[in-house]
């Protein structure tokens, strides 16, 4: 209590230095985004939220994601790999000091490896750390880790949020208080309404050009227009309510930056539940649908059409849009063929975000203009998870998947669309072992073509990623290469 | 004066619950466009004479979803105020007949008991266990209408099983189950109309609350409270979105108010004689 | 006397063991593994083992139950499956913002009824009694969260007097504080004041057309001496039952209200958790709110018999 007192009369003294008038930029901003993390522990919750907060602000890991989606280097300076590709020599930076004072060694890397590899981790992401076979300490900068099978995608997969260094010490207090290594500290956080961070002088790199943050959690939509629009915020990521865009373009006191995502919106189709196990009735929804309909009514404009589970800005991407293009009489051909010429009737659960809800009602609509009906029910995430992606208990549902590279889902016949091909899990596993950039490009395309004609799922749009700032704030990231509000750069224009 | 007082309230709450009934009962037969077809192109359009309450976001006839959604809103209020007088009735006709016995406190204690639950955190909590749909809602309605028509029924009953010919009917050998239905139940009908209006009206809100945050009937199925919860973006955008749904809601509730308070003040004896 | 509090003291006893059983077996049958909700679509089935382990979500039903229940006597709460953080300071702060705009509602509310009331008590029939209830079925009429959304629009938006929500908390000031409130309280009190003003005009009428009324005016008093000197008084007794229904009601049934303004308040406490099936924060809160209506309504119940011995054999 007292030290929120005093975080307080910081934030007041700031603002009364603001309204006198001193001659500076602002040096303190408040970002507000749509939902509150649980905890402020990055490797011990999938919540993006965490993430959104704290990655590359308060923790780093070995690597880190630049704002192109390009792996850089983070705490590790520069690295060796060996000829067999298995095993990997990192050297870390001299003179990192996490917020408590001490200092970062290889210890603590081989701490927060084996930590998210434990068998009681409570890493959401385990996966990306099962491949490794040991984490040795070289030098106090020097750590170097074993592979069981070489892994092209390694150094991408450190680069994660859930793959941050973490030190033994502050372990036990990390999830109300996180201390890392980056250029903010963490100072506050009052449980649903906000998270202060502020300057860390120490920094080893580059040092931040603000010198005080506060994330604002406003779920809200309107609730988020009407915070934008009254100034209450100086930036709002992730914007939730697409219809609103126009009429910030339309202010000069805003800027609206509409940046790209690794969400593929999909309309996920259970591959084994009749009679959706049959491609015909799959190949006929994908045709059923019109996905510029959706992208209009659902997101206003706001969105790229894709073909298949890859993000479109990627160099690898294939558009396959032409395999599904709105033909409803095709469609209705196809479900003829199928044996379904009066239609059939399914279930259509759908999450809670706008898209899914939105696009639902729109995709409802479009599948009865070809006899199939659809029963539509709302969910909470928790519902959803339980009923669709743990039970298979449904027959279509709409869910954006927002994980970076994550096609390999399809090489998983458990997983909720429970798509299960012996060819494309062969496929998979030849990319998993390849490490030439060109080899590995070619396997892409052919698994995002195998998908596509298989018609697994019907593939919507590309997620879009609005942010509205004030017009003064530069350096923001505009695009969302992982779950980051990277302030590290931002300062405001004078 | 007490004429002038009748029609002041009560016609006009006779009018505008008419209204809305009858739009509910029309759509079940024919609305002006299908509210389950979308149309991207015309989302949005301002009121004109095509679309007299205008477009919604999907580009749906406002006019058309509001009658249907009458329909949700009066299906789900009318069968969850049935359940609380179908429950909540004879429990208070018990309760009055062996009034202070082991019967009558059960039963007034778990009335206390639902009353001292807040009862919209319950029904997200039964939407949350059962799933949201308007069948849950009217569940979720229905069970806190149970303990106000228990009440009013045992308070009601109370004071006339102290009449006479109850005692005459007593010595006259009937039972207290015969006595409650032939002469007690006849003599409360007149209180719980009254309050079954009011009761009624309460439903209409309660709904509109839950579908607004999203726990009501489920779409394509229209509904006043999830029109208004969709609509609240683009308010500054396209106000009508907001405004019909809105106005919908005020005027049932205002008419369900306005004829039981007319009915009250005709029905009950009470202010009856107190006038003349 | 004694006897009577002794029962009713043992029933109130019973209500809150009942309270708490229902709500417990409410959501132990709730669907949704809070470990998978925190975990995400990639984890593992040994990883969410592992968490649920440590969230205590192992052991019989009764076990669970007993160490909840037990842990309330001793005012211990339990700690939150996601914010991992004790519920009963995390109660505490949002009590700081509901039981406040409760207040707040509560006040602004009496001090439009009271008045209104009154008035149109003491002109009843005329043109300012057919308003001020006109008024009042509007205001009952109206659902508060569309009220909120247009003031919203009008005050927040168009003429930017107040922020459109939020909470700064009451460290920032406490007429800053108070500014944030207000528009949330004027929406919870306008159906709450219409009901009052209602209650007021209408239990003022009833003991105007009592005896000793009549006595007095029959000892001269004017009807405006009678009204305020005689009547105001004994009309107070059902509008303050009513005013102490009106705020257990508000405390838990700011929710919807709380949510068009991003109040961080108990209700949207309780949503959110429900939603992360975050259980023992929904348990507790839900407990509390249940606990202090039972006790309201057993003091209001106690001053009434004290009040009026007739009372004590009714019931």
């Amino acid at each position: 209590m007292r030290l929120r007192k005093f975080g307080l009369g910081l934030v007041s003294a700031l603002a009364l230095a603001a309204s006198m008038g001193v001659a500076h930029a602002k040096s303190d901003i408040v970002v507000a985004m749509q939902l509150e993390p649980p905890h402020l522990d990055p490797t011990g919750a999938a919540a993006g939220a965490i993430d959104s907060v704290l990655y590359s602000n308060v923790f780093e890991g070995l690597t880190r994601f630049g704002p192109d989606g390009s792996v850089n280097p983070g705490l590790a300076e520069s690295w060796e790999i060996s000829e067999d590709g298995k095993t990997y020599t990192f050297k870390l930076h001299e003179g990192v000091k996490f917020h408590d004072g001490s200092d970062l060694t290889a210890d603590d890397v081989k701490f927060s490896l084996d930590r998210a590899r434990a068998d009681d981790s409570q890493n959401a992401q385990k996966a990306l750390f099962t491949g490794i076979e040991t984490v040795e300490v070289v030098d106090p900068l020097t750590v170097k880790v074993t592979l069981k099978e070489p892994n092209g995608s390694f150094l991408f997969n450190m680069a994660w949020g859930d793959a941050v260094i973490v030190a033994p010490e502050s372990i036990g207090d990390i999830k109300s208080k996180p201390i890392g290594t980056g250029a903010f500290k963490f100072t506050n956080w009052v449980q649903g309404d906000r998270i202060d961070l502020e300057k860390n002088a120490d920094y080893w790199g580059e040092p931040a050009k603000l010198d005080k943050v506060t994330f604002k959690f406003i779920s809200d939509p309107t609730a988020a227009f009407a915070a934008v629009m009254a100034e209450d915020v100086n930036a709002f990521v992730g914007f939730p309510a697409p219809e609103n865009l126009p009429q910030f373009e339309a202010d000069s006191r805003f800027q609206v930056l509409v940046g790209s995502t690794e969400g593929e919106t999909i309309l996920a189709a259970n591959n084994k539940l009749p009679p959706l196990d049959n491609i015909k009735v799959r190949e006929a929804i994908a045709h059923a649908v019109d996905r510029q309909a959706i992208i209009d009514g659902a997101m206003f404009g706001y969105g790229t059409p894709i073909g298949t589970h890859f993000a479109p800005h990627s160099p690898d991407y294939v558009d396959l849009t032409a395999n599904s293009q709105y033909d409803p009489e095709l469609a209705k051909k196809l479900l003829a063929e199928a044996g379904y010429a009066e239609g059939f009737t399914t279930t259509l659960k759908l999450p809670p975000p706008s898209y899914a809800r939105r696009g639902g009602e729109i995709i409802a609509a479009q599948l009865r203009a070809v006899g199939i009906e659809t029963e539509i029910s709302n969910l909470e995430w928790a519902q959803w998870l339980e009923q669709v992606f743990k039970g298979k208990d449904f027959g279509l549902t709409i869910v954006s998947h927002t994980e970076p590279m994550d096609i390999g889902i399809y090489a998983r016949p458990d997983y909720y669309f429970q798509y299960d091909n012996a060819d494309f899990q062969k496929l998979f596993a030849d990319l998993t072992a390849e490490d030439d950039p060109e080899k590995r490009s070619v396997l892409l395309k052919q698994a995002q073509e195998m998908i596509s004609k298989d018609y697994v799922n019907t593939y919507l749009f590309q997620l879009a990623f609005p942010t509205i700032a004030d017009a003064k704030i530069k350096g923001l990231w505009e695009n969302q290469p992982t779950q980051a509000t990277d302030l590290t750069a931002v300062y405001w224009e004078d | 004066m007490s004429l002038l007082f009748h029609s002041r309230t009560l016609l006009p709450g006779a009018v505008l619950t008419l209204l809305f009934t009858a739009a509910a009962l029309i759509s079940l037969v024919w609305v002006p466009y299908d509210t389950t077809v979308v149309d991207i192109a015309n989302r949005m359009k301002p009121p004109s004479w095509l679309h007299p309450f205008g477009t919604d976001q999907f580009g749906r006839d406002i006019l058309s979803m509001i009658m249907v959604g009458a329909r949700t809103s009066i299906a789900v209020a009318l069968v969850a105020v049935g359940i609380g007088m179908a429950v909540g009735v004879p429990l208070g006709l018990a309760a009055a007949a062996r009034k202070g016995g082991l019967m009558d406190e059960i039963i007034m204690r778990a009335n206390d008991l639902v009353f001292a639950f807040p009862s919209l955190l319950i029904a997200v909590m039964i939407t949350a266990v059962f799933g949201a749909s308007a069948l849950n809602a009217i569940i979720a309605i229905g069970i806190f209408n149970i303990p106000v028509f228990a009440r009013l029924t045992r308070g009601a009953a109370l004071s006339l099983w102290n009449r006479e010919y109850i005692l005459a009917a007593r010595v006259a050998g009937k039972g207290s189950a015969r006595i409650s239905l032939e002469h007690i139940l006849p003599n409360v009908a007149n209180l719980l109309i009254v309050q079954g209006t009011i009761q009624f009206s309460l439903g209409i809100l309660a709904e509109a609350g839950l579908s607004y945050v999203g726990l009501g009937a489920q779409p394509p199925t229209a509904s006043w409270g999830r029109m208004l919860a969709d609509s609240q973006t683009m308010i500054s955008l396209a106000p009508h979105l907001a405004l019909f749904p809105g106005l919908a809601i005020l005027l049932t509730v205002l008419g369900l108010n306005l004829l039981g308070d007319g009915l009250r003040d005709s029905l009950d004896p009470k202010l009856r004689r107190a006038r003349t | 006397m004694l006897q009577y509090f002794l029962k009713r003291l043992l029933s109130l006893g019973l209500s809150l063991v009942a309270a708490s059983v229902v709500i417990f077996l409410a959501l132990e049958v709730v669907p949704g593994d809070p470990a998978s909700y925190m975990l995400g679509l990639n984890a593992q089935e040994d990883t969410l083992a592992a968490l649920r382990q440590e969230l205590g979500l192992g052991g019989s039903l009764f076990e669970r139950y007993a160490t909840w229940a037990g842990g309330l006597l001793v005012g211990d709460f339990g700690t939150s499956y996601t914010y991992r953080t004790p519920v009963a300071g995390m109660i505490a702060d949002r009590l700081w913002v509901s039981l406040p705009l409760a207040l707040y509602a509560l006040v602004l509310s009496t001090l439009i009824a009271f008045p209104a009331g009154i008035w149109a008590a003491s002109r009843r029939g005329s043109h300012a009694d057919g308003a001020v209830m006109g008024v009042t079925q509007l205001g009952i009429a109206i659902p508060n969260f569309w009220f909120a959304m247009l003031m919203v629009l009008v005050f927040a938006i168009n003429l930017r007097w107040f922020s459109a929500g939020g909470f700064p908390g009451w460290d920032a000031g406490f007429f800053v504080a108070l500014k944030a409130l207000t528009l949330p309280a004027i929406a919870l009190a306008l159906p709450q004041a219409s009901i009052l003003t209602r209650v007021m005009r209408s239990s003022l009428l009833d003991t105007l057309g009592e005896d000793f009324i009549r006595t007095a005016r029959a000892k001269g008093l004017s009807k405006g001496q009678a009204l305020w000197r005689h009547a105001v008084r004994n009309a107070l007794i059902p509008v303050l039952t009513i005013l102490g229904l009106q705020f257990s009601f508000l405390l838990a049934g700011a929710i919807i209200i709380e949510n068009v303004f991003f109040l961080p308040g108990l209700g949207r406490l309780v949503f959110q958790s429900i939603s992360a099936r975050d259980l023992i924060v929904v348990e507790s809160v839900v407990m509390l709110l249940v606990f202090a209506v039972i006790v309201v309504n057993f003091t209001v119940d106690m001053a009434y018999a004290w009040v009026d011995p007739r009372l004590r054999r009714r019931r």
